[in-house]
């Protein structure tokens, strides 16, 4: 689905974590250690609590489908149509990302159907994390 | 705020709509700021406070030859206008200005001047949304809509009826740009933009622009326009991220400012005669009659369906035909609150009979900002 060309972030100080995790194949979110509430997208404070004692931590990688469309324009390092997906993590977040390994269509692409996290290169730099039908 | 104690009292459009390849961002806001003034009488040396959005108020005011003691360059997409009200409104309750101008002109389809739109590839959405494929608000802004109709059980049909009924209104309306009738079959044979939107379920792209001049309501009486005045307002944000709005089903950020603007006004919606909900894509006005409380949750695509929006229906919505058939440049805020402030002045192409209080609420990115205003044409 996806070729070369497509936008890629830029890291900033407050998500580098995130990317670094990323690119070693783990999606990392964050847990306050006051108030316990897991989020992101990444920074360095609960938006709960306003604490700044947080910590990083490893998810399942596990999810499901909450909602999609899925897109017929062309649109640069994508072939039309894909879906542009919103799924919701085991641990409760919300992420954007697109879904691989499945035709995308409405038929194939059914909400609630669980995923998993895998995580495609772009550059050295920078893999992103996507998601599959669940294997298991 | 106190309510009813700030009226507008110029109001206009661009001279044109549609495609004005004659005039960049900032001339269309001075040809709407010109024709606001020429409405009720006054010149730039009249005006003592300036907001607007996409361009700055030092840009407007400079170009104008406005000298404010007031200014406001509140910039939150298509419902920046409905927050200048309000801000407009409390201004001049505090004394901070007299005379306020709210200019809107955007170069949507043409791009005369207009800043280029792209998203910064270190922002949030630039780090956690551009890289899976999003190409502005059609592939965005829709992304909740299957949750939603899987929540309550809506269909496809059932939105595309959305775009069939304002086409209805904008068929009354000879400055619309479509007007001609449509059906259910004719949205669902439209080209697929993204699954499950169609074509005709997403807004226009065209230029154009709007002004609104408000003075308090002791003043409004000396002017030759009707005043309309201010009942309530209210303004509220949530996320710059689509994907991480709270909840599929509901914009948290109507829910804060519909609620605020009927407090203020002391209404209830039984009171309301006319009402405008932006409508960037067929689903808004759905999302927009329950998050502001006139139909129960799950329940405004039957009512829209029961035909109680379109015109001969107990709740006139969108009568100008909306951002769906009417005009949308990319803030559509400024159209929606021109064709409120016509109905109360009873000078509206498909005028309510008898419209006491209107409605008007806006949405700003996709779920991100809103904005709600309450107008009402009778003297406090
Ligand atoms: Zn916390």
């Amino acid at each position: 689905m996806a070729t070369p060309g497509r936008a890629l972030p830029q890291p900033t100080p407050e998500t580098q974590h995130f990317w670094d995790g990323a690119r070693a194949g783990e999606l990392l979110l964050q847990r306050c250690d006051d108030c316990s509430k897991v989020y992101f997208p990444p920074r360095p404070f609960c938006p709960a609590c306003a604490s700044r004692r947080v910590s990083v931590a490893k998810a399942s990688g596990k999810a499901t489908l909450y909602s999609y469309v899925i897109h017929h324009r062309p649109v640069p390092g994508f072939t039309p149509p894909y879906a542009i997906a919103v799924v919701e993590l085991d641990e409760g977040p919300r992420m954007m990302t697109n879904i691989v390994e499945c035709p995308q269509t409405p038929e194939a692409l059914v909400l609630d159907m669980p995923l998993e996290v895998v995580f495609e290169p772009q550059t050295d730099s920078i893999s992103l994390p996507l998601f599959r039908p669940a294997k298991g | 705020m106190p309510h009813n104690t700030v009226a507008v009292v110029g109001a206009a459009e661009t001279t044109e709509l549609g495609v004005i390849p004659g005039l960049s961002q900032i001339g269309l806001h001075a040809d709407a700021a010109l024709n606001a003034m020429a409405d009720c009488g006054l010149k730039p040396a009249d005006i003592d406070g300036i907001a607007t959005a996409n361009e700055t108020p030092v840009q407007l005011a400079h170009y104008l030859g406005i000298t404010p003691t007031w200014i406001d360059g509140t910039s939150v997409g298509g419902c920046s206008f409905m927050i200048h009200v309000r801000h407009a409104a409390a201004a001049i309750e505090a004394g901070l200005a007299k005379t306020i101008l709210i200019t809107h002109g955007e170069s949507g389809k043409s791009r005369v001047g207009a800043p280029p739109r792209s998203v910064h590839p270190a922002s949030l959405n630039g780090q956690f949304e551009q890289p899976f494929g999003p190409m502005g608000p059609p592939s965005m802004f829709t992304i909740p809509v299957l949750r939603f109709m899987k929540t309550y059980g809506v269909t496809v049909e059932q939105i595309a009826r959305v775009a069939v009924v304002q086409r209805e209104w904008a068929g009354k309306n000879p400055r619309a740009t479509f007007r001609s009738p449509i059906t259910v079959d004719d949205v669902l044979n439209s080209r697929m933009i993204a699954y499950p939107f169609r074509l005709l379920m997403c807004c226009l792209v065209t230029d154009g622009g709007g002004a609104l001049i408000l003075t308090s309501a002791d003043r409004a009486r000396d002017f030759p326009t009707k005043p309309v005045y201010i009942l309530g307002t209210g303004e509220s944000a949530e996320t710059p991220m689509i994907s991480q709005m709270e909840d599929f089903t509901s914009s948290r950020a109507f829910r804060v400012a519909g609620p605020t603007a009927f407090g203020e006004a002391g209404i209830a919606h039984k009171d309301v005669d006319h009402l405008m909900i932006y409508d960037a894509f067929a689903h808004l006005p759905i999302y927009g009659l329950e998050d502001l409380g006139f139909v129960p949750r799950g329940e405004a695509a039957a009512f829209i369906g029961a035909g109680n929006t379109a015109p001969g229906g107990s709740l006139p919505l969108n009568t100008n035909g909306g951002g769906l058939s009417y005009m949308h440049s990319g803030m559509y805020g400024m159209y929606a609150l021109q064709e409120s402030v016509r109905q109360m002045r009873g000078i509206a192409p498909a005028q309510v009979p008898g419209a006491k209080i209107s409605v008007c609420h806006g949405v700003g990115g996709m779920f991100a900002a809103s904005g709600t205003v309450i107008f009402s044409n009778q003297a406090p």
